[in-house]
């Protein structure tokens, strides 16, 4: 094959994966707005998928709010405005971390779970099972998943946020002699609610593609036990890549303002 | 629609491939109402997906599948494919158990999911059903993974049956049970039909289930039926390939791809 064809079949197979996806994704979407939904699919779901990534995604937050203190502190001596570093810290956490690094963790541990579970469940003919017994496996399987992630993944991306903060705060109250009150007052006046929300909108969006890659791979599973691999794989990494770039995009609209 | 003429269920020129690889190259399978049809061949002949088309989990390339004289290809909403899938019943190869959910759960599915029984009552019937495949109330709330293979399949045929379906359809019933409990299904199967009175289709390579279960056998060779008759001709059907595959030759006209 000449490199001109190469790169021709690779752009068709993208392609072809994209609309694949956006087909998914579409179907996906309309099962999570028109009912019937199954309630207890959905509960059992926020608890897996936010509940439990709690630990994960606190103790994430509280390492980078900390090590973020410190740089930021290292950097700011530069130009004698050490001071502002509380300010710095919140924003970078709002605005960028805590959304990016929640999301990622729920990529690690949620697309991972999805593709592996549904994945399992087409290796096994349990999704055919579904169908004949009258149960469509996108509002069963796929629905309670999106819904239950675009709906945990701003909230834990709070509970970042505030850990996050909390874990500036620690270090420069405890090393580096900043005054507590003064730290709290300092984050507070200086932080808009957009800082705050634009976040959370990001990890509304962040949510949606964590769940929809580890649906949609698992859901198109092949090949036994290495197809199911394979599509934990896949869900893990597209997820992580697609959440960087809807991030540069989202966060280039939000600034453009 | 429902004179006895009219084929409980018919495959018409069904041609299925993946890829270059053709599987199912025109096959016409008509089954009558009330009758039994096993459909035997060698692994990857395409028994699997004959049966996948014929429920509908599987689109055919090419051809046309008719349950009670309706073309399925027609079925369009939502509502009717669920109707529509409500007169079937299916035994999964490997029971296909959904292993997040109970016995009872599992076997009152279509009950509590898509017919809004309640739960109460949807459990009842799941224990009903399982009594009836020999299961006692005790298995009902354990999980899949605490059942023998074999305790599986009765299972998966409580929850086939539970909502009496019309037509039953059974993957390879007996692949990887040792043969006892492979009669036991086997005879489980023939009760459940008749009791019901529904039409079987049933695929396997296991010789001795298809002469339990089927009314009439078809062999499946290369994408085509290529014999069909009654179960009791399976030892004399003058056919080469039937013969070769009764008697489990490596020599004969069924060529192994290695
Ligand atoms: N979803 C699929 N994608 C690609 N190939 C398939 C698929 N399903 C079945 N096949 C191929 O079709 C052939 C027939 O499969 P199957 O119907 O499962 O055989 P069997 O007669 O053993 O049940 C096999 O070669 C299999 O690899
Ligand atoms: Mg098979």
């Amino acid at each position: 094959m000449n490199p001109v064809q190469a790169v021709g079949r690779s752009t068709l197979g993208l392609l072809r994966t994209a609309g694949s996806v956006a087909i998914f994704a579409g179907r996906g979407v309309g099962a999570s707005l028109s009912t019937p939904w199954f309630a207890g699919q959905l509960a059992r779901q926020v608890v897996a998928i936010g509940y439990l990534s709690l630990p994960v995604v606190g103790l994430t937050a509280v390492f980078t709010g900390a090590a973020l203190a410190l740089n930021i502190y290292t950097g700011g001596g530069r130009f004698n405005a050490e001071q502002i570093m509380p300010q710095i810290v919140a924003l970078g956490i709002t605005r960028e971390l805590g959304p990016v690094l929640a999301a990622l963790m729920l990529a690690g541990r949620v697309s991972a779970a999805i593709a592996a579970e549904i994945g399992a469940m087409r290796a096994t003919e349990q999704i055919d099972a579904l169908n004949t017994l009258s149960t469509d496996p996108f509002r069963y399987l796929v629905a309670p998943r999106l819904i239950a992630a675009v709906l945990t993944l701003p909230l834990l991306t709070a509970v970042a946020d505030t850990i996050g903060v909390a874990g500036g705060f620690l270090v420069a109250t405890q090393t580096l002699g900043f005054s507590g009150p003064l730290y709290v007052q300092n984050t507070w006046n200086f932080l808009t609610s957009w800082d705050i929300e634009s976040g959370l909108i990001k990890s509304a969006v962040f949510g949606f593609i964590v769940a929809l890659m580890g649906a949609y791979h698992g859901y198109n599973a092949s090949g036994g036990a290495r197809g199911v691999g394979r599509a934990t794989t896949h869900a893990v990494v597209s997820a992580a890549i697609l959440v960087f770039a809807a991030d540069y995009i989202l966060t280039s609209l939000f600034t453009a303002k | 629609m429902s004179d006895t003429k009219t084929p409980m269920l018919e495959l018409r020129g069904v041609r299925k491939a993946f890829g270059d690889k053709v599987v199912l190259d025109g096959v016409d399978i008509p089954v009558a109402r009330g009758r039994s049809l096993v459909i035997i061949g060698g692994s990857g002949q395409g028994k699997s997906v004959t049966i996948k088309i014929a429920i509908g989990l599987m689109a055919p390339d090419a051809g046309q599948v008719f349950v009670d004289g309706q073309d399925t290809a027609l079925i369009r909403s939502a509502a009717d494919r669920a109707r529509h899938n409500a007169r079937f019943g299916m035994l999964f190869q490997g029971a296909a158990l959904f292993d997040s959910l109970t016995i009872w759960e599992n076997v009152a599915f279509r009950l509590t999911n898509a017919d809004k029984v309640p739960r109460k009552e949807a459990r009842e019937r799941a224990v009903e059903a399982l009594a009836r495949v020999g299961l006692p109330a005790s298995v009902a709330n354990l999980y899949p993974i605490e059942l023998s293979g074999g305790m599986q399949k009765r299972a998966g045929l409580a929850r086939a049956v539970v909502a009496q379906p019309e037509i039953i359809f059974f993957d390879e019933p007996t692949t990887g049970l040792d043969p006892i409990n492979a009669d036991v299904i086997n005879n489980l199967i023939v009760e459940q039909v008749k009791r019901l009175g529904c039409t079987a289709v049933s695929i396997t390579h296991d010789m001795a289930s298809a002469r339990k279960i089927g009314d009439e056998i078809a062999m499946l060779y290369n994408g085509k039926i290529v014999w069909r008759g009654p179960a009791a001709d399976i030892d004399h059907s003058g056919n080469a390939y039937v013969d070769q595959f009764v008697h489990g030759r490596a020599d004969g006209p069924i060529k192994i791809e290695v």
